[in-house]
């Protein structure tokens, strides 16, 4: 079973140095990064079939018994992250064969993409808190190239407060991985499970959660931590900021799902009450700021920051119904939000710009973009019989089940602001004549380029589409993956062997 | 010693804080050193500071024959020291070219990617029907 779970990590490296090897030779590293993908889909796919058939997979790396060793470890939480990293980096990797221009190219993006896509995957594969820090570091030195890569000066000015903020997260991270290792003795996450328990002073273990709550807060960009993200997110090229919106923040909110139903479960009523707070925060803030702005990306920048808010509502409330709309909501999330990104890129190569004000007239000129837009952005704002609308039904039913009356309606109030955003979109982009008077046909792209763009944007809104459809299916597995999270004995029995 | 320790990672702290505290990115990026050798000592401090051997296996027993010092906090520290080094030195290069492309430090004057009038309703570009 280690090499399924170790594939994922070493096929974005494999690809990595292959596409870093050639690039400079036109477009061989982008079919490189494809096939690396797809590679990585076909690798993920199989991961979850093993840990649906088998329950929770684990692997020591090394040979080392856990705690000792480097655990990697599959529940289906973890494996469904993984599917979709391949599946968002597969549509990325395509429309970046359009999107990357030939300098940036050479100066090697697919190889720093690639990098991105093993650092996500083994944060959400690890077993070993030490490890995640690494894990994390990869991703986060990928994404600091790539956020810079090609130096604009906008690019620049975001990459800076991208960098130094993340910057702090790490440190605060690293402090909180020593205070638990100098409480509990060991940083295996299975292992700290039991070891938690068994800490004289509980109160300090309370601190040290707050320490991995800042931490994972500022990479999962809650309130108040979220303002290196919209600061950042639309300046580097689409197929970039694509996969940053539908991948890092989610690492982020993996971190705390994992963590604060793993490990942190001792006082609840403070962590998961002080969560709930940052939630309605979260969804408030994102959603209000994404109504100021009136720049493409920038809106569905702040949007991230709002639909963060809506997962970590659902780890929260801390109940099986609530995790499993925290896990639907992470996946419909991951798929809906990079779509959005690479609609933005299309509808400013036609238009010309990002700016609501100065572009418009795609509705008439491209109808088939307008609908693709559509999709995702009603799926976003939770309309039936959408993806969006079963991740935000399950999360009001559950803070409606537990009482939560005013979160719920929170839920429900930026829900309605959302379609406020989406529609401002709608009506500037698409609804209105271009201000130029440019007729934004699809055809002013060259065929192959028009193909290479409208694939991977007509393949996620179908997957929204099906999710939408036939919803059951995936609840259940989000089910099964809940309650894996909420009773971790089978999580802790595979990775420390027979030892309860 | 750990007191020792645990005063200095506080007065490293304060300092971090203070230095990052200004509107200079530079200075925010030397706290941030100052902060991640304060997370290391940190580690340094949890696992225990104790007089004992190094933790060597003499050839042909299977463990150490003494109490032997725990060698896990500084494995830890030195991969968060190699880690830190790259990553800082990478901010350090992404100040310098921000600072020759952009030419300032003070990340008040950093507005490129979000100008200040960004965030003022777009002026009377707006035509008069929505409707195409």
């Amino acid at each position: 079973m280690t090499w399924l779970l170790s594939l994922p990590l070493l096929l974005p490296f494999a690809t990595a140095v292959l596409a870093f090897l050639a690039r400079g030779r036109g477009t061989l590293a982008g079919w490189i990064s494809l096939g690396g993908c797809l590679l990585l889909l076909a690798s993920a796919i199989a991961l979850m079939a093993a840990v649906w058939e088998n329950g929770v997979v684990a692997g020591q790396m090394g040979g080392w018994p856990a705690p000792f060793g480097i655990t990697l470890v599959a529940d289906l939480l973890s494996a469904v992250m993984v599917v979709i990293t391949a599946i968002t980096g597969l549509a990325v990797a395509v429309y970046a064969r359009a999107d990357i221009d030939a300098r940036r190219e050479a100066l090697g993006y697919h190889a720093l993409f690639q990098v991105l896509l093993a650092g996500v995957c083994g944060a959400f594969l690890t077993g070993d808190l030490f490890n995640l820090y690494v894990w994390f570091e990869v991703m986060l030195i990928a994404s600091f190239g790539l956020l810079a890569l090609g130096g604009d000066k906008a690019q620049l000015d975001g990459a800076i407060k991208y960098v130094v903020l993340n910057l702090v997260s790490t440190v605060l991270f690293l402090t909180g991985i020593g205070l638990l290792y100098g409480l509990t003795g060991t940083l295996n996450l299975a292992d700290l499970h039991g070891a938690v328990q068994n800490v004289e002073n509980q109160a300090l273990l309370t601190v040290v959660a707050l320490f991995f709550m800042t931490a994972f807060g500022i990479k999962a960009a809650v309130f108040p931590l979220f303002f290196w993200l919209p600061a950042s997110y639309h300046t580097p090229p689409v197929a970039i900021s694509a996969v940053f919106a539908g991948l890092l923040t989610k690492v982020g909110v993996y971190a705390l799902i994992r963590l604060f139903t793993l490990v942190f479960t001792q006082d609840t009523g403070f962590t998961h009450g002080l969560l709930l707070v940052i939630a309605a925060l979260t969804m408030v803030t994102g959603v209000l700021g994404a109504a100021a702005q009136n720049e493409f990306r920038k809106i569905l920048s702040f949007h991230i920051v709002s639909q963060i808010g809506y997962m970590v509502l659902g780890l929260a409330l801390y109940t099986p119904l609530a995790l499993v709309g925290a896990v639907f909501y992470l996946v419909h999330h991951i798929i809906v939000k990079a779509n959005l990104f690479l609609v933005s890129g299309i509808a400013r190569r036609l238009t010309g710009s990002f700016d609501l004000g100065a572009i418009g007239g795609l509705y008439r000129a491209s109808p088939l973009l307008a609908l693709l837009f559509l999709v995702p952005a009603f799926s976003l704002a939770g309309f039936p019989p959408l993806s969006g609308f079963w991740a935000k039904y399950l999360l009001v039913k559950a803070s409606l089940d537990v009482g939560a009356y005013v979160i719920a309606g929170t839920a429900l109030v930026v829900g309605l602001l959302t379609v406020f955003s989406m529609t401002k979109i709608w009506a500037e982009v698409f609804w209105k004549p271009h201000p130029e008077g440019i007729e934004p046909a699809l055809t002013r792209l060259a065929p192959r380029e028009r193909a290479t763009l409208l694939l991977p944007v007509a393949a996620l809104a179908g997957l929204t589409v099906v999710i939408g459809l036939f919803p059951e299916g995936f609840v259940v597995f989000a089910e099964r993956a809940a309650a894996q999270l909420l009773d971790p004995a089978a999580y802790v029995a595979a990775v420390l062997g027979s030892v309860p | 010693m750990e007191t020792v320790l645990a005063v200095l990672v506080g007065v490293l702290v304060a300092a971090s804080v203070y230095l990052m505290l200004a509107r200079n990115v530079l200075r925010f990026l030397f706290g941030l050193v100052l902060l991640s050798n304060a997370a290391n000592l940190t580690i340094f401090a949890a696992g225990r500071l104790t007089e004992a051997a190094p933790p060597l296996v003499p050839e042909g027993l299977p463990g150490p024959p003494e109490m032997v010092a725990n060698a896990l906090p500084q494995a830890l520290i030195l991969t968060a020291i190699v880690i830190g080094f790259g990553l800082l030195a990478f901010a350090l290069v992404l100040v310098y070219r921000g600072y020759q492309s952009l030419g300032t430090l003070e990340s008040d004057a950093m507005r490129y990617a979000e100008p200040v009038a960004d965030t003022q309703p777009a002026p009377a570009t707006k035509p008069e029907g929505g409707a195409p």
